[in-house]
């Protein structure tokens, strides 16, 4: 749906996909129930994809489902479940007052950053020129060949440096698995 | 693709949307209903018995009496259930394989007074992305039944299906890969105007096509992969405690998810609705017999691959689960890995000799396919059946072993151990 033809039923629905998501992730963090807390977050995952596709960014929406709710909260699922935490007191890492309020001091610094972000005025260097979904849609490679021209040619260091930085955790990860005889 | 015909204006493109959703749904779940009644009635033919044959002629009625025993039928709720999930559960595990639906299409481009329809709902720029996105979450469904069910060996069935799945999803996302390589897009619509234009997937990824049709088997909890519902270790897992409809949508989600990867498979390797020998189909104005034609291409394909799942089902024993889990991590994973590589360089190769994309192309990809699967059926082989090991007796030898073991109906006395 382009938000040229009903402007009124793209900002209604982006709304109400932002507001899903506002409620989802206050219900994730106060649920008592570990697999409730995660079901929500999934809820969240997928109103965030929503509003992804919504903003012509559909791969970064397909890639949102794929890896959080298809992949990584299938593995939350999968070791709250196995392990079936009970207590939300014996597992949490924030215990006492202190750590609460230096979480929400770090929470609230982010907001603020992110509005202040989302009023900056951009370097054009630090932008791409903006190419609506149907211009880049019909060039050969569809709408992931310049994804794949950034990620695999323009910044290949990067990209290269966070793969050898997954393979070390996943090297680690198998270190700490193992049984030490 | 012939793009001078105009695309509809808005009112039809939505009219033509929603008649399009409610065929697909309708045909869609008609199919999925007698699927399961031809999985009944293909299993009585492979072991030599009738099959549902009372309700109607040839018991074509069957799935009309299942739905109305089923909706009937009492329903338990078990104590100490999680309530909201127990019950959502059953249509988690529904919907996916329904919506996964919108992308795949499912015949040649149909003119209309209003300009040219495409016969597929959504014809998503990230085409396979969202397929395989929605096929992840296929796993949410049982899990949540599993956990939801408070029942030891239901929860079993869920863990055993959320690290199965996890597991299955990486090697189908690789041989995806594949088809992306060689198509250069993740658009349906591309892959199968690009199998048109040169030769089906299948013919030159054969070993991609092969991976994905194991993954889908493991995605789709079938035998020889039906671990999380393990009768003879798990009562029924993950949906031992559910009853009537509720436990009857599981099933239905099950033939849904046959019906969905089947038509994926024969979107992404075999041509999609594209007729073989033929450009009739492919080129020129499209027309209403077109359309018809290559719908029922299309359908001809999809039914043969459930036919095949029904098959599978009916001839190959269950896994263990270890083993299960080594041919997922231990084998499938290397050779896609392997593969994917192979591919890459070949394509690499080609279009650094400046072959392009034309018919040089799929003729070297065709012979390096070729050479790939003899050398993968040789390494699986392990020298069963392409040189057994009674190749390598001396023939005298040979001799002596079949005088021994005469063909009789049973075994002398001396001969049982």
């Amino acid at each position: 749906m382009n938000n040229e033809f009903f402007p009124l039923f793209f900002s209604f629905h982006f709304y109400l996909f932002a507001v899903i998501a506002l409620v989802s992730a206050i219900l994730f963090v106060t649920r008592k129930s570990p697999v409730a807390a995660a079901l929500w977050l999934v809820n969240v995952m997928f109103c965030l994809a929503a509003l992804y596709v919504m903003l012509d960014a559909q791969f970064i929406g397909a890639i949102q489902i794929l890896v959080y709710a298809g992949a990584i909260m299938v593995v939350f699922l999968f070791v709250v479940m196995l392990l079936n935490l009970g207590k939300p007191e014996d597992v949490s890492d924030i215990r006492g007052n202190l750590p609460r309020v230096t979480a929400g001091f770090v929470g609230a610094a982010l907001l603020a950053e992110v509005m202040v972000l989302a009023r900056a005025k951009w370097s054009a260097q630090l932008t791409l020129p903006v190419a609506s979904g149907d211009a880049v849609r019909s060039e050969p490679g569809g709408i992931i060949a310049p994804i794949a021209e950034v990620l695999l040619r323009d910044q290949l260091l990067a990209f290269e440096l966070a793969s050898i930085l997954l393979l070390v955790a996943i090297v680690g990860a198998v270190t700490i698995g193992r049984k030490r005889s | 693709m012939d793009q001078t015909q105009l695309d509809p204006g808005f009112w039809p493109f939505v009219i033509f949307t929603v008649i399009k959703m409610l065929a697909i749904f309708t045909l869609y779940m008609v199919g999925v209903a007698y699927t399961t009644l031809a999985e009944r009635k293909i299993s009585g033919w492979i072991q030599d018995r009738h099959g549902p044959n009372r309700v109607g002629p040839w018991g074509l009625f069957q799935v009309l009496a299942d739905g109305v025993k089923n909706i009937m039928k009492e329903e338990s709720m078990p104590g100490g259930v999680n309530k909201p999930l127990f019950i959502l559960a059953p249509a988690i595990a529904f919907v996916p394989a329904l919506i996964a639906w919108a992308v795949i299409p499912f015949a040649a481009p149909l003119p209309t007074a209003w300009g040219r329809v495409d016969m597929v709902v959504a014809d998503l720029p990230i085409g396979f992305l969202y397929t395989i996105g929605i096929a992840s979450l296929g796993v949410y469904g049982i899990v949540l039944a599993g956990w939801s069910s408070n029942n030891k060996y239901a929860l079993l069935g869920g863990l055993r299906a959320s690290a199965q799945m996890v597991s299955y999803e990486i090697t189908m996302g690789m041989a995806l890969l594949c088809v992306l390589l060689v198509s250069g897009n993740v658009s349906l619509t591309d892959i199968v105007a690009q199998q048109q234009g040169s030769t089906w997937n299948a013919i030159i990824l054969s070993i991609a096509g092969f991976l994905f049709l194991v993954s889908a088997f493991a995605e789709t909890n079938r035998v020889p992969f039906d671990m999380p519902e393990a009768e003879s270790e798990l009562i029924a897992g993950y949906h031992s405690e559910y009853s009537a409809m509720k436990f009857s949508m599981f099933p239905i989600s099950e033939y849904a998810n046959m019906v969905t990867t089947s038509a994926m498979f024969v979107t992404l390797f075999l041509g999609g609705w594209d007729i073989p020998f033929t450009d009739w189909d492919s080129t020129g104005p499209y027309t209403v017999g077109k359309a018809i034609a290559t719908f029922g291409m299309f359908a001809a394909k999809t039914i043969f691959f459930v036919f095949f799942y029904i098959w599978v089902r009916w001839t190959l024993p269950r896994f263990r689960y270890d083993q299960l889990m080594s041919l997922g991590w231990k084998v499938m994973l290397p050779i896609a890995l392997i593969y994917l590589v192979i591919i890459s360089a070949a394509i690499v190769a080609l279009d650094m000799a400046g072959l392009g994309r034309g018919p040089v192309f799929g003729y070297a990809m065709g012979g390096l396919n070729l050479v790939c699967l003899v050398v993968l059926v040789l390494v699986l082989d392990r020298g069963r059946l392409v040189s057994p090991a009674s190749g390598r007796l001396a023939p005298d030898e040979v001799e002596r072993l079949r005088r021994r073991a005469p063909m009789r109906a049973t075994l002398a006395p001396e001969e049982i151990r």
